[in-house]
């Protein structure tokens, strides 16, 4: 059956977002996986693997900086785009719209002190 | 129900709350009514009493809509953790194909990814088998259900003010006391008629008549002759402001809007030959019609709608002009849960945080009629709508050039934008100097062709 899914089609393997680069929007998967890769050392480091619904790249809304991690599509998957300026406007408008992101940031910390604190 | 002063109503845990009409708007309601309930550490209660069955195929489970959901809304529903399944998308959306009389241009998406989708409302037109696509009001309201709402099937008759509370009874003989009553019935007027009664200052919307119609030609012809894309209607016809045909699985939608529209004017539109185009030719299109309709539309927004414990909101309080009617259903039903959740359910409370929701989408629609009465002058102009048709070609053909009619048009299609920003971009200098020289550059051609 044809894969009705809104976003954009990445094929497995294809990068979404590669560390170091700049950018300045949010993903939010519509349909499939995708793995967070850190490549700051030789070797690279799966940090994560995230699946529909949830969002990535949302430091990029908050920081001028570049992309701290790379993504890369696992399997086929379908990834949507939000981009700053909008995303930026509806908030102002409803603020109530970033609780999820802050949730989601607040529950990666938690994840990312319980990793150091058994490492 | 607690009083925190003389006037202040607010929610209390255990507050039974009746949301009467299961469309968008009530459902987007109960929705974040309980989320915002459950991060406050507040539990309410919510019934939501629909009327209609939207597992009914055929014009008796269906909201009578075009059934496109705009990209902005899909983008808000996304960063909200609600991604709309495949079994709901009847078809993404990737490009808009523009027709006139004098040509066609396909107005691509700006960013090449499909951020649009086609839907049914009900479960598909009368004849359709159903098969395993999900109406859109369902899956909303199986939204509402996951999170803990009552689904109540039954059409309410009666509602009347009681001291701490509204009293709703319903054909089916059921009688509950509610502390607050909110009325997402759409354009039913026998339903607003009851929120008068409650509160008589309140002045339902104010309306026109559209047309709907679907033609069954099948998922191959559709992927052969309308592909990914909505195709709307630019031709000098009376009466039509936007005509569009929409492409969903096995389906075409037709939407016709403007004012008053009738038999004449939906038959002249269908033999007007940019129509006819978009089928195969001889095919005779009025026998593959299974369902037509000539719902009303919002175009003009209710007044004082709402009192104490009693709020209108979606179709039944304000929407955007023409355009995005989901969209703005979600606005105001999560304005309206933000305020009941968080402030409290007197008139004032909703005078003084819903009201500006209702206002700001009420201004904008008055720009948006500005749009529109220029977009007919247009419509008239074989002159101008050349040069529109010329100033989108180029945009859409050379990379990187600055697309300002495209996505002026694109915006004003979609719904996506609200009219005063694209209204803005259209007093932009270039914005002008391009179509008058693509109009000018139409009439020296014209003059040499002769
Ligand atoms: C021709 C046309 C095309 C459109 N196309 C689009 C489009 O493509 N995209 C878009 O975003 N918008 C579109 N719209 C607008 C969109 O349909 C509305 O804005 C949207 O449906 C509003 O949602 P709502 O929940 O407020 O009302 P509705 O969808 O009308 O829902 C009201 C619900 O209340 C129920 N109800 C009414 N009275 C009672 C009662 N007494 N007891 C119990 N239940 C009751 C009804 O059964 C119904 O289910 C279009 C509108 C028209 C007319």
């Amino acid at each position: 059956m044809k894969n009705k899914k809104l976003g954009r089609l990445y094929n497995d393997g294809e990068i979404v977002i590669k560390q170091g680069e700049q950018g300045d929007c949010l993903y939010v998967i519509q349909d499939g996986k995708v793995e967070i890769i850190d490549e700051s050392g030789e070797k690279e480091i799966r940090l994560a693997e995230l699946g529909e619904t949830e969002f990535f790249g949302e430091m990029g809304l908050f920081e001028k900086d570049v992309r701290s991690c790379t993504v890369r599509a696992l399997g086929d998957a379908k990834i949507m785009t939000i981009d700053k300026r909008n995303f930026y406007k509806t908030i102002q408008k409803d603020p109530t719209l970033a609780y999820r992101l802050l949730e989601k940031m607040s529950n990666r910390l938690r994840d990312t002190n319980k990793k150091l604190r058994n490492q | 129900m607690v009083y925190n002063n003389s006037e202040n109503l607010v929610l209390e845990d255990g507050s039974n709350i009746a949301v009467i009409g299961g469309g968008p708007a009530g459902s987007f309601f109960s929705y974040f009514a309980l989320e915002f309930s459950e991060r406050f550490g507040l539990e309410i209660n919510v019934d939501i009493i629909e009327a209609k069955d939207f597992n009914c195929i055929g014009p008796s489970g269906c909201n009578h809509c075009g059934g496109i959901v705009s990209e902005s809304l899909i983008q808000a529903l996304s960063a909200e953790g609600i991604v709309l399944p495949s079994n709901v998308i009847h078809r993404g959306i990737e490009s808009y194909t523009l027709h006139l009389e004098q040509g066609t241009t396909v107005i691509e998406t700006p960013v090449h990814e499909q951020r649009i989708a086609s839907m049914f409302r009900g479960s598909g037109p009368r004849g359709s088998t159903g098969d395993d696509e999900l109406s859109f009001d369902n899956y909303l309201l199986d939204l509402c259900r996951e999170k803990g709402a009552n689904i109540i099937s039954g059409r309410v008759i009666e509602a009347e003010n009681n001291n701490d509370g509204v009293i709703l009874k319903t054909k089916e003989g059921t009688e509950k006391k509610y502390d607050l009553v909110v009325g997402a019935v759409g354009l039913n007027l026998k339903a607003l008629q009851l929120f008068k009664n409650l509160s008589p200052s309140f002045k339902p919307p104010q309306t026109t008549k559209t047309h709907i119609c679907e033609f069954h030609l099948g998922e191959k012809i559709i992927d052969e002759y309308f592909g990914d894309s909505m195709h709307v209607f630019l031709l000098d016809l009376p009466n039509i402001k936007f005509g569009a045909l929409i492409p969903k699985g096995q389906y075409v939608t037709m939407v016709l809007l403007g004012s008053d529209i009738n038999k004449q004017i939906v038959s002249a539109f269908l033999n007007a030959k940019p129509v006819r185009d978009c089928f195969p030719a001889h095919m005779d299109i009025e026998s593959i019609m299974p369902c037509q309709c000539y719902p009303t539309i919002n175009v003009q927004g209710a007044k004082s709608a709402f009192g104490d414990r009693m709020i209108l909101i979606g179709d039944s309080a304000s929407s955007k002009l023409f355009k995005n009617g989901i969209g703005a259903a979600y606005i105001t039903a999560k304005a309206a849960a933000k305020t009941a959740i968080f402030e409290g359910v007197s008139e004032n409370d909703f005078r003084k945080h819903y009201q500006p929701a209702c206002s700001d989408l009420d201004r904008d629609n008055m720009v948006g009629k500005f749009i529109f009465t220029v977009t007919t002058i247009i419509q008239k102009s074989p002159l101008l709508k050349k040069g529109l048709l010329s100033m989108v070609i180029k945009e859409q053909t050379k990379a990187n050039h600055k697309r300002l009619m495209s996505s002026m048009l694109w915006d004003t299609f979609t719904g996506s934008a609200p009219y005063t920003d694209i209204l803005k971009r259209t007093l932009n200098p270039m914005f002008s100097i391009n179509f008058f020289g693509h109009t000018l550059k139409r009439i020296f051609n014209g003059s040499n062709n002769k």
